[in-house]
């Protein structure tokens, strides 16, 4: 893509990629709705989303290109800085509210159902014989929703989880250094190395969800507890998936030999993007698995 | 403020793209600008037509008409038009145009994303407006909850449409985010050499603190409505109290969004009238680094105080208190606001242009609406005004009179920059005070039906408040279609013939670097940075 300079300053030139993105989301949003009320996936769904991994790999192939062609100078690398910086913080409040409904639910809405504080006539009357507890074994009304058979443990799966994220974080660090002292082997070594852990994460991850769902009677629809677990885990497990593209993207880039020790940014807003997954995570284990 | 010691000398090779080209694939902030303002003046008739039916059917008691079942449709979908359609994108819109001129950059920071963050809207608001026919491909009515979507009416009891309701506020916040992220990055990032922070003009630091809100609060929304379509589809009870959750806890996400939005559609038009008031006194605004401390408290104060919503759901008297008394603390930095509008004017040159008028009307009816948050904000007393029109009087003199004046007199002020004409002035004057006395004549009795117990959005009432429910409706109807007025005076002075052309400066107490630059304003503003002294 052919480019403008201003002076000082650089400004694409139009680009189609907006609205390609719009007609993405747009048809991907019709497909969504549909396919929820039609009972199965549809023919629109699947379109969207693939308008939107074009839009991905379209928008971003062109700025890779800008950016190998030379045409960001330090003013636009700032810019991208702030807007992946200030995009993290967008994601931590998204975390933030379903963090709150956790508290929330945990720490109010259980404990009133049950009866605390001036609430005893609510359990009397609307829910009797209904104890507070957490992780919530026994719903308010047990024939809507089926409560789980028994809680998620902080041990076993979710540790090695953790063991295996933090692990992440410290190889992803190595292969950062790695490559800002122009060493190119360990570099790929240790972000390899933080890829296969990503990716041994969701396995596991999987793994989970499995056992929830097959022995624990955990699911979405058990209580509380099963929608604060399955929305706060699988949003994170989502953001893993993101995370772990964005790694394999930047993998394949390293090995073209698209980053120099001195400019690089976009290992640097995976590098960023990778933490805040890994910090969400430790959050999840103490609030979600431990506590 | 700040002087401008190097003249920017005019490049002329501003290619502008034509055709439709030009605005689908644009990267330029002020062609990006123009469709936001364009787009959120087509969704006010919209969304103003759907406020005509509202009053039309409560001219009198009884059932005229439409069924209830579609004056809830229209409250609904006019309050989220209004909010998300109308004022917020024509703020970003303002800021769009305004921000990089008034910093002295070329562009926005991130151009292209700029161009995604307009266009998700018409997507967005093209999927919520055809939730008014998607009977006809078996989605039920429209969403029919109020703007505030409360579970379980949005999640129990709402129509199949909801689902497309909640991913159009997933795109709208996409958009919101994008958009945010773009001014804070211009505003830390493309500040011409000498821009320093403490010089920046009042609407720029409004912004700035506006899109932090924005950031901080749009991805909860988008939580809410994430758990409404996982309570509404997919089993679970974030909202359901059978499965050990909580209806209120939905009112407490929104709220905790929900508030700080209220600000995110206010702070920018007290950047406007910031810019307004001094240029038409010919003072420089009163009290400079109080209104940026004044802008920041509120917004701080604005994530503390979301429970003022919901003093009548039961909560444990010490939140009740801490509520009250944190919400009544906002008076404070807002007074600091108002006293510093009022003495910029004081001892001023002062003249009444519209765009003057507009923001002297926004400061007195604004203070009104700002007295009647202070009246709710008392906790017993809120008991009473309760979703009644007292609330819905409240709130439309803050938005209506308040954001929706500050942004005609933003109009009126930067549309001479704009279009390098003079708008016509009589004209101007006539939509100002036809405008500001229906405006008046409909929102002001609906304090006393409030106060007297009519409650909102219910399509009937008592015999009592029959009267007061004509004169809102008449000024309602006055209101709406003198708003013609404004759009004639638009097209007129974009047409430009029969007009005046504008000066660079364009008001004589005009200053700041975006009136440096030539009336229409060029393609790209400042090809090379301005220093500032």
């Amino acid at each position: 893509m052919s480019t403008t300079n201003h002076g000082d300053y650089y400004i694409p030139e139009p680009s189609k990629w907006p609205i390609v993105g719009t007609i993405a989301l747009t048809t991907a949003v019709i497909g969504a709705v549909t396919s929820i009320h039609g009972g199965s996936i549809n023919w629109v769904l699947p379109v969207g989303m693939l308008l939107i991994v074009y839009l991905f790999y379209g928008w971003f192939g062109a700025v890779i290109d800008e950016s190998m062609a030379n045409n960001y100078n330090e003013q636009v690398d700032r810019s991208f800085r702030i807007g992946m910086l200030w995009f993290i913080f967008s994601e931590v409040m998204f975390f933030a509210a379903f963090f709150g409904a956790l508290f929330y639910a945990r720490m109010i809405a259980v404990p009133w159902l049950g009866g605390a504080g001036n609430n005893a006539m609510t359990n009397e009357l609307l829910w009797p014989g209904f104890e507070a507890a957490w992780p919530l074994l026994s719903n308010p009304d047990n024939s809507l929703f089926t409560a789980p058979k028994e809680a998620m443990h902080a041990l076993g799966l979710p540790a090695i989880n953790t063991a295996l994220l933090l692990a992440s974080s410290v190889t992803i660090t190595i292969a950062h250094h790695a490559l800002r002292a122009g060493h190119r082997k360990p570099l790929k070594i240790w972000l390899g190395a933080t890829i296969i852990l990503g990716i041994v994460f969701l396995f596991l991850q999987v793994e989970e969800y499995m056992i929830a769902y097959r022995e624990m009677g955990l699911t979405l629809s058990s209580g509380v507890y099963g929608s604060t677990f399955f929305l706060l885990t699988g949003f994170h497990g989502f953001h893993v998936t993101m995370g772990a593209t964005m790694l394999l993207i930047i993998f394949i880039r390293v090995l073209k030999g698209h980053f120099t020790p001195e400019k690089h940014f976009a290992f640097e807003a995976v590098a960023w993007y990778w933490h805040f997954v890994d910090v969400v995570w430790l959050g999840l284990y103490i609030f979600v698995y431990w506590l | 403020m700040s002087a401008v010691i190097e003249e920017h000398h005019e490049e002329h090779h501003d290619h502008k793209p034509t055709g439709i080209g030009r605005w689908l694939f644009s990267t330029n902030h002020k062609d990006i600008g123009t469709m936001y303002l364009c787009f959120s003046f087509l969704m006010l008739f919209i969304g103003g037509a759907m406020a005509l039916v509202i009053r039309a059917e409560l001219f009198q008691p009884g059932l005229q008409f439409v069924e209830p079942e579609f004056f809830n449709q229209m409250t609904t979908l006019h309050g989220l038009i209004m909010v998300f359609g109308v004022i917020m994108p024509a703020f970003v819109g303002l800021a769009n145009w305004m921000v990089p001129m008034m910093i002295g950059a070329p562009d926005m920071a991130l151009p292209r994303m700029n161009n995604w963050s307009f266009w998700l809207l018409p997507g967005a608001f093209g999927i919520l407006i055809a939730s008014l026919v998607m009977s006809i491909m078996g989605m039920g009515s429209a969403p029919n909850f109020g703007w505030t979507f409360y579970a379980p009416l949005s999640t129990k009891y709402g129509p199949a449409s909801t689902d497309f309701f909640i991913f159009s506020v997933h795109m709208m916040g996409i958009s919101s985010i994008m958009g945010a992220i773009n001014i804070i990055a211009t505003i830390m990032n493309l500040r011409a050499p000498g821009m320093t922070y403490m010089k920046m003009p009042i609407f720029v630091w409004t912004w700035f603190i506006t899109a932090y809100l924005l950031i901080a609060v749009m991805p909860v929304l988008a939580g809410a409505v994430t758990m409404m379509l996982t309570d509404r589809n997919f089993g679970t009870s974030f909202f359901d109290a059978a499965g050990g959750g909580d209806p209120v806890m939905f009112q407490h996400i929104f709220w905790f969004f929900g508030h700080p939005e209220v600000y995110i559609m206010i702070l920018p038009a007290f950047g406007v009238i910031s810019q307004i008031i001094p240029t038409f006194a010919r003072k420089k605004i009163f009290g400079y680094s109080s209104m940026v401390y004044a802008t920041s408290s509120i917004a701080f104060l604005s994530f503390i105080v979301w429970a003022h919503h919901m003093f009548t759901t039961g909560m444990p008297v010490t939140a009740e208190l801490f509520f009250m008394y944190a919400t009544m603390l906002i008076a404070v930095p807002t007074g600091v606001k108002v006293f510093n509008w009022v003495s910029t004017m004081w001892k001023g040159s002062m003249t009444f242009e519209t765009p003057m008028l507009f923001a002297v009307a926004f400061i007195i009816m604004f203070t009104i609406g700002g007295f009647t948050g202070l009246m709710l904000a008392i906790a017993p007393a809120d008991f009473q005004y309760h979703d009644t029109y007292f609330v819905v009087a409240h709130f439309h003199y803050v938005l209506v009179n308040g954001a929706l004046y500050s942004i005609f007199a933003a109009v009126y002020f930067w549309l001479p920059k704009w279009t390098g004409n003079m708008y016509d002035e009589k004209l101007g004057k006539l939509h100002f005070w036809v405008s500001t006395i229906s405006v008046n004549l409909l929102f002001f009795p609906m304090h006393f039906v409030g106060l007297a117990g009519m409650p909102r959005r219910i399509p009937d009432y008592n015999m009592q408040f029959a009267e007061f429910n004509q004169w809102a409706t008449v000024g309602a109807f006055i209101f709406g279609f003198s708003q013609l007025i404004l759009l004639y005076n638009i097209v007129k002075t974009v047409r430009g013939r029969r007009t005046v052309k504008a000066t660079d400066q364009v008001w004589e107490g005009a200053d700041g670097l975006e009136w440096t630059l030539p009336s229409p304003a060029p393609f790209h503003s400042f090809t090379t940075p301005p220093t500032v002294k």
